[in-house]
């Protein structure tokens, strides 16, 4: 190990890490820089913007606002870990579908959010999908999609959990 | 099955809704190293020493380097748009700063370190001696006699003087009514959500050097830095294919990207720079800034007969890429909007000050031209007493006068603009809104209603013009369309798309002319090693100037197809038509190949017509004959709260007309985006320098960004005036809702507070600015 830095055990996505962190590593940057996960993006250094919202044991959580060792024995999940191409997660779908996207940085950031947000509010008004969305800044799409995008992925989730019952 | 007009899926969506989009910063190379650069926290001071020792010897660093250690290797960074006739002093910009720093954020030294901390780190540990100067902030300071000068070869600090049109005095002092003004275009800050970066990788066996950066035109990148590194062209890569935003801040070429490419070159390691935030603050092109003084002339019925405008713009300490085009041409020629002024003069000052350099910024220039003239037209009304819709309907130029000839020198190339008008005032159901708002004075409320009806430069543009103009460029766009032996296509574009959606609507142009699906189509941008030339994205030209040349290139695949399926098919070329994928012999449907078929028989050359060589491919380089001229008319309602100053927006209707839409999805998508930069603008954002020349509102901690809570559900509809002179019919939509929505919120805001004698407001309208201007109001002042 490296001269002052620290142990770090992490769940990410579902993988266990053990590795070494510098003890001012962000976890943010251990995301990007150790494991890799490059879908987290960076886009303020005063924690506004939100692109690097991440689960952090199911909450969204700015993963510039934590340090890596902060996150020690925690579960993190990133845009990464929630779905893929073939297997699109709920809000990843509608996010697609109502062009709640342009340049896409924001993209994982706000997904996130919305995965949280609909955690805590499962059938959420247009006005608290606005006002679940004050921790992410997106410049491209003004918000108009994000806000469909996210309405839609709450159908999708209620449509998902009913059939999960009728199961 | 037609594609054109289809509410298609991004294609270029999978990738970056699953974390897997390569933006710059993404790229990771074997051994890379990292740099960070010193700014200068100083507006304006001399350097008399620069010790970088202690840095030299910090743990991870591998090299420093001041603008000494530089020199002859980074060229300073040329200014790309030159106004002719207008005196204009270009002093290029320093790569690093050797003897003056001219604004805070100026480039000092240069860190390359095996990590981000540890190069960050180490710039604390350089030592720099400053002699503090005079520093002057705003234009009007700068303009004084005996004003600190930004560049002794710039007196008056006067970077340029441009001009253009003529109104007689005579035309004002025999005008019945006559109203002037003087409007505050503020500084805004661009803030794409991804950062500048740059990874630059260097081959010392090829002499090829790679350079991944967060460009919008990766070639104008690769011409000027060839220059700035003394590369030949040929050697130099740039790859910008997924960008995150740009809204003209990706234009201009900066200091930044090539000291990485110059670090990688010298230690003949991989190097990455990725500004932080605050960085992008100060060292990335701000967008507006301009003091604006208006005279317009017109009737007591309502006629507008001339304006005149003299435009004071603060360009920074350096003229930037394209900066000097922005108050000038793209300014200076729209600033009679969408009406039939028979007379227009503009006067337009560059001044250098020592504050971040400004460039583009979305609409660059028409939107200060649009709020202007809306402004104005408002302020007309108000004064001869009429609705300024009247006034506007009154004015707009008429539907059979296109091609319209503008007292400015444009042709306007299509229009229907009372139509625009008409739809979104129906859809606010405007009188019924003069109505309540009449009504809920009498209960202390005040809501107003703002209408914009603009007409916009898009569609960037003839060369000739651009030539004409100064642009050191050409503003045509190639297309390459390589059709494989199984028929999937690849189509590359000299666009470059960040964020636009082109790998969609581009795909959708050639699908639908092919008669193939989307799928089969990959869209190639952003990259010079695999697309010949191109001049990228900015100034809403990838789709009509763009996706015209990928339009004539389909056409010529098409028509080599035909020679082939004729000769397949023993006919007459002439014979054969070209339909949902099949060649067929008219009148004979039994008698056809397909799009594939024809293809594959390219391919093979085991039977082609004498003469024709094998392959199906096809180039063109689409030189637009004119501009687009995109319109429309934006309708605010806002309620103001009188105790509080707080503007409450209630709706926002957008009829906007952009030509045929490819793809309405997309294009709805652009306007909200635009409108929210434009309402970003009327209410919120605005960047403040002290009078010593530092960035008050350098954070997004300090500078307001627009959040979702903000805004209403927008209203928006398009009509579709097709442009005539170019094959899609399309004009460009990427910048029209920034352009319509800041004068249609202050318009709006006005009209509510017309009860307290408010005529105008500075922007941005900050509750306490329109508190007071309520208090005054109400004293009577």
């Amino acid at each position: 190990m490296r001269e002052g830095w620290e142990p770090l055990k992490i769940t990410v996505n579902g993988v266990q890490h053990a590795l070494s962190v510098e003890p001012r590593a962000l976890l943010s940057e251990y995301l990007r820089e150790e494991l890799g996960l490059t879908g987290t993006h960076v886009g303020c250094d005063t924690s506004q913007c939100g692109a690097c919202t991440v689960l952090l044991d199911g909450k969204a959580v700015k993963s510039c606002t934590v340090l890596a060792v902060q996150a020690e024995g925690s579960e993190v999940t990133t845009v990464e870990g929630i779905g893929s191409v073939d297997d699109l997660h709920a809000v990843q779908a509608a996010f697609w579908d109502r062009h709640g996207l342009q340049c896409g940085f924001c993209t994982p950031g706000v997904m996130m959010a919305a995965i949280g947000l609909l955690q805590e509010r499962p059938h959420p008004t247009e006005e608290e999908i606005r006002a679940g969305l004050d921790g992410v800044i997106c410049r491209c799409t003004g918000y108009q999609n994000i806000v469909r995008a996210v309405q839609d992925a709450a159908g999708r989730l209620a449509a998902e959990q009913d059939r999960a019952v009728g199961d | 099955m037609p594609l054109i007009g289809v509410p298609h899926k991004r294609v270029e969506d999978p990738r970056l809704i699953t974390g897997r989009g390569r933006y710059t910063d993404d790229v990771r190379l074997p051994g890379m190293l990292h740099a960070a650069i010193l700014r200068s926290p100083r507006a304006h001071a001399r350097i008399e020493a620069i010790d970088v020792a202690a840095a030299r010897s910090a743990a991870g660093v591998v090299a420093v380097y001041t603008g000494r250690d530089i020199a002859g290797k980074v060229g300073p960074i040329p200014t790309a748009w030159l106004p002719p006739d207008s005196d204009i002093k270009a002093t290029a910009h320093p790569a690093l700063a050797t003897d003056t720093v001219r604004y805070a954020g100026d480039g000092v030294a240069l860190v390359v370190a095996e990590s981000a901390a540890a190069a960050r780190d180490a710039l604390d540990l350089i030592r720099v001696s400053y002699e503090p100067l005079p520093a002057v902030v705003e234009q009007a300071d700068a303009m004084r006699e005996g004003a600190p000068l930004v560049h002794a070869d710039a007196p008056g600090n006067i970077a340029f003087h441009w001009k253009a049109g003529q109104v007689s005095d005579a035309v004002f002092s025999g005008a019945e009514v006559v109203v002037r003004h003087t409007f505050r275009q503020q500084r805004l800050i661009p803030n794409p959500m991804e950062p500048r970066a740059a990874v630059a990788q260097y081959d010392r066996a090829t002499g090829d050097l790679t350079l991944w950066a967060t460009s919008q035109n990766p070639h104008i990148h690769r011409v000027l830095l060839s220059g700035v590194l003394g590369i030949p062209e040929h050697r130099l890569r740039v790859v910008s294919v997924d960008v995150g935003g740009g809204f003209g801040a990706k234009i201009a070429c900066y200091p930044d990207e090539a000291l990485t490419a110059f670090a990688a070159m010298s230690l003949g390691r991989p190097v990455k720079w990725t500004e932080t935030r605050t960085e992008h603050f100060l060292a990335t092109t701000h967008g507006r800034d301009m003091v604006i003084d208006v005279e317009l002339a017109g009737r007591r019925e309502g006629t507008l007969e001339a304006i005149r405008v003299r435009n004071i713009a603060n360009m920074g300490a350096y003229l930037s890429t394209a900066a000097p085009g922005v108050p000038t041409i793209l300014f200076g020629l729209i600033v009679t909007g969408a009406y039939t002024f028979e007379h227009a003069a503009v006067d337009v000052y560059g001044i250098f000050t020592n504050t971040t350099p400004t460039d583009a910024y979305r609409g660059a220039g028409r939107p200060e031209a649009t709020y202007l003239v809306e402004r104005m037209v408002d302020l007309f009304a108000r004064e001869i007493g009429m609705d300024p819709i009247e006034v506007r309907r009154k004015n707009l130029v008429r539907p059979e006068a296109f091609p319209y000839p503008s007292a400015l020198g444009l042709s306007y190339d299509s229009g229907n603009y009372q139509r625009a008008l008409e739809q979104a005032l129906a859809t606010v159901d405007y009188l019924g809104l003069r109505r309540e708002q009449a009504a809920l004075r009498g209960h202390g409320r005040y809501i107003g209603i703002g209408c914009s009806s603009y007409v916009e430069i898009s569609g960037l543009g003839p060369s000739e013009v651009a030539g004409a103009v100064g642009f050191q460029g050409g503003l045509w766009e190639s297309a390459n369309i390589r059709v494989h032996p199984s028929g999937k296509v690849t189509v590359f574009t000299g666009g470059s798309p960040h964020g636009q959606g082109e790998e969609t609507t581009f795909a959708q142009i050639v699908a639908d002319r092919f008669g193939i699906p989307i799928a089969d189509v990959e869209v190639v941008h952003g990259d010079t090693a695999r697309i010949a030339m191109g001049w990228g994205t900015y100034g809403s030209r990838t789709t009509a100037v763009g996706g015209s040349a990928i339009a004539v290139a389909a056409d010529r695949v098409i028509d080599k197809g035909r020679k082939i399926a004729a000769h397949m098919l023993e006919a007459a070329e002439d014979d054969v038509e070209f339909a949902q994928g099949t060649y067929q012999v008219r009148g004979a449907p039994e008698r056809s190949e397909t799009f594939q078929a024809v293809t594959l028989q390219a391919y093979l050359a085991w039977n082609l017509p004498e003469g024709l060589e094998p392959s199906l491919e096809a180039a063109a380089y689409y030189n637009p004959s004119n501009f687009t001229f995109p319109f429309g008319t934006h309708v605010a309602v806002v309620e103001v709260d009188p105790e509080t100053g707080d503007v409450k927006l209630l709706r926002y209707v957008a009829v906007d007309d952009c030509g045929t839409v490819i793809n309405p999805m997309i294009a709805e998508g652009q306007v909200h985006g635009g409108i929210v930069q434009g309402i970003g603008q009327a209410l919120w954002e605005g960047a403040i320098y002290s009078a010593e020349g530092q960035l008050l509102t350098g954070s997004l901690l300090d500078y307001p960004m627009p959040k979702a809570r903000f805004f209403p559900t927008f209203e928006t509809a398009f009509t579709e005036t097709p442009a005539p002179h170019n094959p899609l019919g399309a004009k460009g939509i990427g910048e029209t809702g920034t352009i319509a929505a800041t004068p249609a919120i202050i318009n709006a805001v006005v009209d509510a507070l017309q009860p307290f004698g408010v005529g105008d407001l500075a922007m941005p309208l900050w509750p306490e600015r329109v508190l007071q201007a309520i208090e005054a109001g109400r004293d009577g002042r």
